[in-house]
């Protein structure tokens, strides 16, 4: 009993269908991870955590997606662990909506293009969190909507507009940020 | 200035291609000729090629695939290189509790004063979403027969599916969809033009049963809901079809 340690549980085909079903999508385990940290370290600690609560949870695991399965994973890890709150804690985000910030067109997205990769990194790790691992999830690990409400855990519709909030925050922000470096 | 004839979270699932063929095409339509919705549209791809040039995404170091394989290694039991350290052990165990949380985070989610309200959206989002991503059902059929063993082993319920063609309703086919945190059962049928989902789950144990034979009504976004709750069991109608008709529809599942 003692250690707690019960991934030995697995079966060693179980283990070999582990690593074949799950461990190809480190990167994005990771890449989710270092995101929500905005720091190394700490993400490859919440990967190896997520991992290890992934074996644990991998013989009730029946479903197809396990990229979805293993973000979600990491992403409660992230949230549980090293937030000290639930995911459902930041619905706070949400109150306002449905309504989505008219993001008027203008000559000014022109300016997008002059956007460095430094700017483009720090526009998004400013972003609230709840709004960072929406852009993180679809335009760098290509999830669709569906996927989306799975692993943030929550309906359809918030994903959709918490995804366009996001968008539009960046889209401000870059431009501010082109604006001043161009001052 | 939107010129409100196409929602703006549309505009984004049309660029992420979650529109299915046939709105995408309308909107297509809609851009060709709203030159503000074609600047809006123009600007979101704008900042997504800015994203994808920017190279963002961040590869796991190999000394994280090493380290997470061999613990994995040690827990099977296979031989694993010595220096696997010792103080894993001591997180495995704090981490223990972290999973009781987890658990709870997945299942116990509060519920506040708007959950009612904040249902009816999610059954709008969930009828809108199942209408645009060309998903309306996982087992088309207008046969009960097959559409009710389908759910088996898909849902820890059963729900009841009934063919109501006699009636005006022909049932077109299940799907599974998502609700009130759970997965339930949605079953379609159609009236006219108009697609109906009825979505089925087991009533939480918290939730106060309301009166029996009041049904909770609201529209939202020019859809109708019809909720209602029969023996431990939830289920919500919605549609944009007109409410009278679907009234009766909820008459007929109520039967």
């Amino acid at each position: 009993m003692g250690g707690g340690y019960d991934a030995g549980s697995l079966n060693s085909s179980e283990q070999e269908r582990f690593e074949r079903t799950v461990l190809p999508h480190l990167n994005a385990a990771y890449n989710l991870a270092r995101w929500l940290c905005r720091n190394g370290p700490q993400a490859e600690d919440v990967v190896q955590e997520a991992c290890l609560r992934a074996v644990k949870f991998f013989a009730r695991f029946r479903g197809d997606n396990a990229k979805a399965w293993l973000l979600t994973i990491v992403r409660n890890t992230f949230y549980s662990a090293w937030q000290g709150r639930g995911p459902a804690a930041a619905v706070g985000v949400d109150e306002e909506l449905p309504e989505v910030k008219d993001d008027a067109p203008g000559p000014e997205d022109l300016l997008l293009q002059k956007a460095t990769r430094e700017m483009i990194a720090e526009a998004l790790e400013d972003l609230p969190v709840e709004f960072r691992e929406a852009v993180v999830l679809r335009e760098l690990e290509g999830l669709s909507y569906r996927e989306m409400a799975e692993v943030m855990q929550v309906p359809m519709g918030t994903v959709m507009s918490r995804l366009a909030r996001a968008r539009g925050r960046l889209r401000e922000r870059l431009q501010e940020q082109v604006r001043r470096g161009a001052a | 200035m939107t010129c409100g004839r196409i929602p703006e979270l549309l505009l984004h699932a049309h660029v992420d291609g979650e529109l299915d063929p046939a709105r995408s095409l309308e909107t297509e339509a809609h851009l060709a000729e709203c030159p503000d919705c074609a600047a809006r549209v123009e600007n979101q791809r704008a900042l997504r090629s800015a994203l994808e040039g920017a190279s963002l995404r961040y590869d796991a170091p190999a000394s994280l695939e090493t380290r997470i394989r061999r613990e994995l290694a040690r827990a099977a039991g296979r031989p694993a290189p010595a220096s696997a350290s010792r103080w894993r052990w001591v997180a495995m165990a704090a981490s223990l509790p972290l999973v009781a949380v987890l658990a709870w985070t997945l299942v116990a989610r509060p519920h506040g004063p708007s959950t009612e309200d904040r249902l009816d959206q999610e059954i709008v989002s969930a009828h809108v979403r199942s209408l645009m991503a060309d998903h309306l059902t996982d087992v088309p059929s207008s046969d009960q027969h097959t559409v009710k063993p389908w759910f088996a082993g898909k849902l820890d319920f059963s729900p009841e599916v009934r063919d109501l063609a006699t009636d005006g309703y022909p049932l077109v086919g299940g799907r599974l969809d998502y609700l009130d945190q759970r997965a339930v059962a949605a079953l379609v049928y159609e009236r006219g033009k108009h697609a109906i989902n009825v979505f089925i789950w087991p009533a939480s144990s918290g939730a106060t049963d309301p009166a029996s034979g009041a049904d909770r009504e609201t529209t939202f976004r020019g859809y109708h809901v019809i909720r209602w709750r029969r023996a431990g069991t939830s289920y919500a109608v919605v549609s944009d079809l007109n409410l009278p008709e679907l009234r009766e529809l909820a008459r007929h599942l109520q039967r």
